[in-house]
Formats: C-alpha cells, structure tokens, sequence
C-alpha cells in the first residue's frame, strides 16, 4: 500500500493551517480518483447506501463506453470510405502509414484506430480546457473537484462533429463548465446541462463548423449529409436510395457526431442505466411518449410541402441525437424535474419539442440539443405546479 | 383563422417578448424572484396587452393614419407623428382605468394584482407591443391576437424565470455575481433555449 502512504504522508499539508491549505481540493480531486472517499456516515438517523456522487457519475461514464467504442469504429469507418475517394492527408494519415495499418473501411481494427485518432485529441482538449477551469473554481471557491465534470467532458466530445477545430472544442467547453455550472456554485446547483450549453454555445457562435453537410466527415472535400438534412430536403423516403436504411440509422454506420449515431449503443447504455437506477424510467418513457404522440399526430396531419411530415416515430428513434439525449441527457438527475409527475410531463415536453424542432422549424434540421435545454428552462415550472396540486389534493383530502 | 393561431404562437413562442427582443426586462428582473407572483405580473401583462394593443389599433386607423380622418372632413390630414405619445397616453389611461375597475368589481384579483398594474404603464413590452403593431400594420383580429398571445409569451418567459430564480435559491453563486448578476445570465442562457423557434415559419 505504498501509494496510501504517500497520500497519508502529504495529506497534512492540505489540511486547516498547513502548507497548502489552498490547494486541499485538488489533493483530494487526486485521492478519491484512487480511493474511496472516506467521509463517511456512521450514526443514525442517516440512511446509507453505497451509491455515493462518486458512484453514479461512474456508472454514467461507463455507460458511455459502447457509444465511445462504436463511435471510434464509425468515425473512421466514415472516414476511410472517404479517403478511399478522396485521398489522405494531415498527421494522422502520416501515423497511420508509419504504424502500417492502412485505410481499409472493411478492417474494423484500422477503423478504430482511424476513429481514436479524431476522438483522442477532441477529449483530451476537453479534459485538460475544462478541467483546468474546473480546478481554478474549486481552488477559490473551496468545494471539491467533482466527478461530475467526467460525465460532462465525455457526454460533450461525444455530440460534437470529428472535424471540429480543437480551439472550438476548448471554448466550447470552458463555456459551458463557466457559464453553465461554476456560476452557479458547481455539480448539482446549475439548472442547465453544462455539455449542452457548450455544445449550443459552439452551435450559435460558429454554424459554419457545427452544421451542414461537409463537417461529419474530416475529409477535405468530401460531403455526407446526415440522415436528418436528407429527410428534410427529400423526405425520410429518400434515405434508402442514399442507402441508409433504418438497421444501418440503428446500429449506427451512418454521418453524425462523434458518438450519437448508434442507436443499439445508446440503448445499451440505457439498460445499464436503468438496471443500476441511476436513471429514472419515467424521464425515458415520458420522452418516447411525446415523441411517439407528436410525431404519429404529425403523420396523420400531413403536409403536400414539408416531407417531414411524414417521417414515422421509428425513423425519429434511430437518426440524429434523439436516442443519445433520451439516455444521456434528458435522464440527467440535475436539470431535470424532480418529482414523479413532473418527469413524465418534462419527458413528454422533450419529447414533443424535439418533433416540432426538427419537423416545423426549418432553421435546425436536428432538434434534440435545443429540445433538453428547452426542457430544462421549464422543470422548475413544471415540479412547482405538481409540488402546489399535492398541496392542493392534501388541503382538500385533510379539510 | 389559420393566420390568427399562427400569428398566435408566433408571437409566443418564435417572437418571445422578453426572451427574443428582450423588452420589459427591467419587470422582468425585478418582478421574478417568486413563481406566485411572476405569474400575477404575468397576467395583468397580459390583460393590458389584450387590451391596449387593439385599442392602440382603433386610434391608429381611426384618428392617426394618413387619411384616417376622413371621416370628419380631414381627408389630407397624417397625424402619425403624434403615435408615440398617443400609444403611451391611452397605455396610461387604461391601465388606469383598469385599476379602477377592478378595484370596484373585482377586489381579489385587485389585490393580488397591487402594485404591479401601475408598475406596468412603463414596461417597454406594453409598448413595445403596440409599436410592432403598427410597423407590421396588424387590423384589428390580429391586433387583438397579437396583443393577448405576445402577452401571453411573456408572461410564460417570466414564470420559467422565477421557476429556475426559485431552484437557484440553493445553489452557491459566487460573491460577485448574486442577485442581479446571476439573473441576467440566467436569461441569456434561457434565451439560448428560446432560440429553439427562431427560424419556425408559420
């Protein structure tokens, strides 16, 4: 046990009238990364469970694995289909020839490799970008580095495109750990998810690298519409004959951001999620609902000049983000409504904007981002006017 | 019909008073610390609008407008210069009379109104309101509609914004920003979810 020696050794320092008395927090950012907390509840009345911050900020990320690791294989699968077409170039090519590996998009290993080559630098910028304003709040402010900014950092490089320039990556994100977290005290005190905020952020200030056609895949030259801006132009019918059919939208091989594009990835994730109860199912079932009531509503309503329309709540599930923000965001505990009835009322909200984001609004051909921060301004509302029927039914029930 | 229900959730939600023109924000600040009262304020903003914004339209096609005097015998006679302090006149007056009304008839919602009726002849959305009225030269079907949803609109922004003002009570905002500060931020960030309609064409 020589490294819990060390950490017993310096510890002093950190503490009340030591040396680095400052820098407490990032001492113990670096222990309970190793080691359990040890501040612990004994006596009663505490409940005490085993599912601390530190646990479910975990399990959260280790939910994100079969995204990540499907997300590597369909980045560089994307993009060796394209070098294939359109030549290589840059310092990842030169790697790639030296190690040997080649750009064959039938190699599932050189896709990896190909794809780790885009996502790696994405996230170690916004780890260290992010990190490093994380740790400057926690140092003055004297609260705790929080597991939190894990989740943060990779539910964000995994909504952001591949091509994203890395100075983007990290304005992105400093914004949204500032703007959208530290301002309001850290983890748990804001109202808005921080990874959102970042990613809306970069969405507004720079379109040009954020949406369009040329940005999923980082080939020069090469163009990839989303299966999204396809059905907004020509309508969901058009996809098969660019061949996208619904199995290659739901397992995932298709033009997206780094790691939203599966759905089967995404909805392993959810299991896991769901299992651990780290998610609350009524926040899911409430925003498949809206989604599902809104969209068939839209397809019986129909329309002679908008095709959108007509795209049926199973093409919805599995293009876009929607199957992503549906695991990953809409489930966050923190911004979303706190009470039973309110998560079902905030899912379907979600639900229901995401539709008429990307059916009625032809702005944002993907709605999922603007539909969960949207969501987000409005459960507060929504658990205050449940909070005051409860109150209202227990007036009545007790009068 | 269909035009009005579109201008109706234009104007709610694709032209948001406060949280895409950003009008009214002093009320809106100041009024939104408790979601009870935000959805008061809320609703006299919204009467008013119904109100002044159609009235505001009768003045204009009936007294203002180039040709508007026909009537009495003054067919060459524009007075739209005269709109500005017209629209804050009868803004004022109404609003005047409203208190009075319902301080008559109505003494609940008169008290649970209070101060704020008065408060609102001077919040720029009232006029604001009236203003987009006559530069899009709404008649009077769509003044009215207009004048209720827009008030409608903002009051929906105000009572999210006391919603979320209520959760951040228990967070831990840094000396600097308290209060004011963290407010204005928290409006530009509700703001950026608002712009989820901007661009929906009705």
């Amino acid at each position: 046990m020589g490294l819990r020696n060390v950490f017993d050794r310096i510890e002093p320092h950190f503490h009340k009238g030591g040396r680095y008395e400052k820098y407490y927090s990032i001492y113990e950012m670096v222990e309970s990364l190793v080691y359990t907390p040890k501040t612990v509840t004994t006596v009663a009345p505490h409940a005490r469970s085993y599912i601390d911050m530190k646990r479910i900020m975990t399990y959260v990320v280790l939910a994100t694995i079969p995204c990540i690791l499907f997300g590597l294989y369909n980045t560089g699968l994307q993009t060796n289909l394209a070098i294939a077409e359109y030549g290589a170039s840059g310092w990842r090519a030169w790697i790639i020839e030296t190690l040997g590996i080649g750009f064959n998009p039938a190699n599932p290993l050189a896709n990896m490799l190909h794809g780790l080559l885009y996502f790696l630098p994405i996230y170690l910028v916004t780890l260290v970008a992010g990190g490093i304003f994380e740790v400057i709040f926690a140092v003055v402010r004297r609260h705790e580095v929080n597991e939190g900014f894990l989740v943060s950092s990779m539910l964000y490089t995994l909504i952001l495109p591949a091509s994203t320039p890395l100075w983007q990556v990290a304005l992105g994100i400093i914004f949204g750990v500032v703007i959208g977290k530290e301002v309001f005290g850290g983890t748990g005190k804001n109202f808005l998810n921080p990874a959102l905020v970042g990613r809306a952020f970069l969405y507004f200030a720079y379109p040009a690298q954020m949406s369009g056609d040329s940005v999923w895949t980082p080939v020069d030259g090469f163009s990839g519409a989303t299966a999204l801006s396809v059905s907004a132009s020509d309508g969901f019918t058009a996809l098969p004959e660019r061949g996208i059919t619904w199995m290659d939208a739901f397992i995932g091989t298709i033009q997206g951001c780094l790691g939203e594009t599966s759905t089967i990835a995404c909805l392993i994730g959810l299991a896991f999620l769901l299992l651990t109860k780290i998610a609350n199912w009524r926040l899911v079932a409430g925003c498949l609902l809206g989604m599902i009531a809104f969209s068939s509503l839209l397809n019986v309503i129909g329309s002679d000049s908008n095709p959108m329309f007509a795209m049926p709540w199973y093409w919805h599930l599995v293009v876009g983000g929607y199957a992503f923000g549906l695991v990953f965001m809409v489930t966050e505990p923190v911004s979303a409504s706190h009470t039973n009835t309110g998560r079902w009322i905030y899912g379907a909200l979600i639900g229901f904007m995401v539709v008429m984001i990307r059916v009625l609004n032809p702005a944002f051909p993907e709605g999922m981002m603007l539909a969960i921060l949207f969501g987000n301004v409005f459960a507060p509302l929504i658990d205050y006017f449940v909070v005051q029927a409860n109150i209202k039914r227990r007036a009545k029930r007790n009068a | 019909m269909e035009g009005l229900v579109s201008l109706a959730v234009k104007a709610i939600f694709v032209e948001n008073l406060a949280l895409s023109f950003f009008l009214g924000m002093c009320t809106f600040i100041a009024v939104s610390k408790k979601i009870s009262t935000a959805i008061g304020l809320g609703i006299s903003v919204m009467i008013v609008q119904t109100i002044t914004v159609p009235a505001n339209n009768l003045i204009l096609n009936y007294l203002l407008a180039p040709g508007a005097l026909a009537w009495a015998g003054f067919p060459d006679v524009d007075l739209t210069f005269l709109g500005l302090i017209s629209y804050i006149g009868v803004i004022a007056a109404l609003v005047q009379i409203l208190e009075m009304v319902l301080d008559k008839y109505f003494p609940p919602l008169y008290n649970a109104l209070g101060v704020f009726l008065p408060l609102i002849t001077v919040n720029c959305a009232i006029l604001g309101g009236s203003l987009f009225m006559v530069e899009r030269a709404y008649d009077f079907p769509e003044a009215l509609t207009y004048g209720a949803s827009s008030g409608f609109g903002w009051a929906l922004a105000i009572t999210a914004m006391a919603g979320v003002r209520e959760k951040l009570k228990y967070s831990d905002i840094p000396d600097g920003l308290q209060g004011l500060g963290v407010t204005f931020i928290s409006a530009g960030l509700m703001a950026l979810a608002f712009m989820s309609f901007s661009g929906v064409n009705l």
